[in-house]
């Protein structure tokens, strides 16, 4: 039903049956290593190219998430999901071999949670019984597709961001135990004229805000309604200028429930500049550790805005500013 | 960039507000890295000039060449076992300035795009990076050359 203008609640309250994360190498080493189901040792995992690798991090995460759920392929109807490679190869490549009905979404790095709403929108329809939402990311297909060599030596500035190398899948299912997805807001595009790719979350603040506000204007709902919020790829900079933002614009967001993905899969001492991104940050972070973290019984309400930088490599060569998007997904135990 | 007067009113204070909390490159330490690994390159090809001249039967002149490729093979060989990048985070343009550098953006392309086979992919890729630099190379030294002709025939110099 919508509330508002582009708000969706899910009456009939869409289970999360299952969930998996998986990862790579570097995430192996992270903070949150053991919320992952699969942790790859090389990040070729065994294939002759990148684009392969991220491949099989989407299928070993449809496989693993089948497993988990207890169902048996055959009951899985639908599968929805996206990345960031050219014409969303992972993801097709990936639904290729699971051979389900597949519908291919780009939200670059919101494709996470843009999966995930309008996964929980047919199941609430009533369009599908069983389904997978996934998003995946490599670091090094990513690198090699929007910057420069993986082995190339340029200095990269404290506000560059570093991709994920994971998969991350949900199976929604009408009923059964598990987290609810209840509602979702769909962003529209916030262009602030930032170029710099090397600056993607300053970039994708003012998107997250936009939709963050949005939420909890058409739910008519305040922050403290939730147990965590979570942004999907916003990094050390683009965090701190969201809440600054939230807070300038009425919305006091308490700073002990309001985190971002990628800051929290990896450890301090890891490398990453102004923190983790990638379609992967949100996808493993929400459905390997926060998920988990509700089956726990930790936290009851979750709101996840998958953030999300729509630029190619030929807009950014052609001087074009970066769009960008944010999608919510309010999870509930 | 983008054409300032193109951008809203809201895009511009919106940019100037980000800028503000954007943590700055590191320019000075950048600086003395890039001074330190730069002149530990440059070092090391005097070394191995030296080296050439006092071993191998080679002047000042004809020197440079061996040393050049000697270089080349060290920072090929970096890039390949995945050092080079790392060195390159600290150095900056200590590692892109000298020869190591043109060295290393062929390897780092010529490695990347591997997967797409030797012609499209190695072939095809090889001077992604470097292809600028060898286009305008060669392009102000054909402007530099021609001026010194005319300079020449004018009887300047």
């Amino acid at each position: 039903m919508l509330k508002g203008k582009q708000t969706w609640i899910f009456e009939s309250k869409p289970v999360i049956l299952a969930s998996a994360a998986v990862g790579g190498p570097f995430e192996a080493q992270g903070a949150l290593a053991e919320d992952f189901d699969i942790l790859n040792d090389d990040i070729w995992l065994g294939q002759d190219s990148f684009e392969k690798a991220e491949k099989k991090l989407l299928e070993q995460a449809c496989d693993k998430v089948i497993e988990k759920s207890g169902l048996s392929k055959e009951d899985v109807e639908f599968f929805i999901s996206g990345d960031l490679l050219n014409q969303i190869i992972s993801s097709t490549f990936a639904a290729r071999t699971l051979g389900k009905p597949f519908l291919g979404i780009y939200g670059a790095c919101s494709s996470s949670m843009e999966g995930l709403a309008l996964a929980a929108l047919m199941v609430n329809s009533k369009a599908a019984n069983y389904m997978i939402a996934g998003a995946s990311s490599h670091n090094a297909a990513a690198e090699k597709q929007y910057r420069y060599p993986t082995e190339y030596g340029g200095q990269k500035p404290p506000t560059a961001q570093w991709t994920v190398t994971g998969a991350g899948t949900a199976l929604l299912g009408q009923n059964g135990e598990g987290p609810r997805v209840t509602s979702a807001t769909i962003g529209k595009i916030v262009d602030t004229g930032i170029t710099d790719p090397f600056n993607m979350g300053v970039a994708m603040a003012p998107a997250a805000v936009d939709t963050i506000l949005a939420h909890f204007k058409e739910l008519s709902i305040e922050p403290s309604y939730y147990d965590l919020i979570v942004t999907g790829d916003l990094g050390e900079i683009g965090h701190s200028i969201t809440s600054e933002l939230l807070q300038k614009d009425g919305l006091n967001m308490p700073a002990d429930i309001f985190n971002d993905c990628g800051l929290l899969i990896y450890k301090k001492d890891q490398q990453v500049f102004a923190g983790a991104s990638g379609c992967a940050s949100s996808a493993t972070v929400t459905y390997g550790h926060l998920l988990n973290r509700m089956r726990r019984g930790e936290l009851k309400k979750l709101l996840v805005i998958a953030t999300g930088a729509l630029l190619s490599p030929l807009s950014y060569q052609q001087k074009e500013s970066i769009p960008c998007i944010a999608h919510a997904v309010s999870i509930e135990m | 960039m983008a054409k300032k007067k193109e951008q809203t009113k809201t895009q511009q204070q919106y940019q100037e507000y980000a800028k503000t909390k954007e943590p700055k490159r590191p320019v000075f330490k950048n600086c003395v890295w890039a001074f330190l690994i730069g002149g530990l390159i440059c070092t090391l090809g005097q070394g191995i000039m030296w080296f050439f001249m006092t071993y191998f039967n080679f002047t000042e002149e004809t020197a440079s060449s061996p040393t050049v490729a000697v270089l080349i093979i060290i920072a090929t060989l970096l890039t390949s076992i995945g050092v080079y990048d790392h060195i390159a985070q600290y150095a900056g343009a200590g590692t892109v300035v000298p020869i190591t550098g043109f060295a290393n953006t062929m390897t780092s392309a010529a490695i990347e795009h591997r997967s797409e086979g030797y012609v499209l992919g190695v072939g095809g890729n090889m001077f992604k990076l470097s292809g600028s630099v060898i286009v305008f190379g060669v392009f102000s030294a054909f402007i530099v050359a021609t001026i010194k002709i005319i300079l020449m025939k004018l009887g300047v110099i």
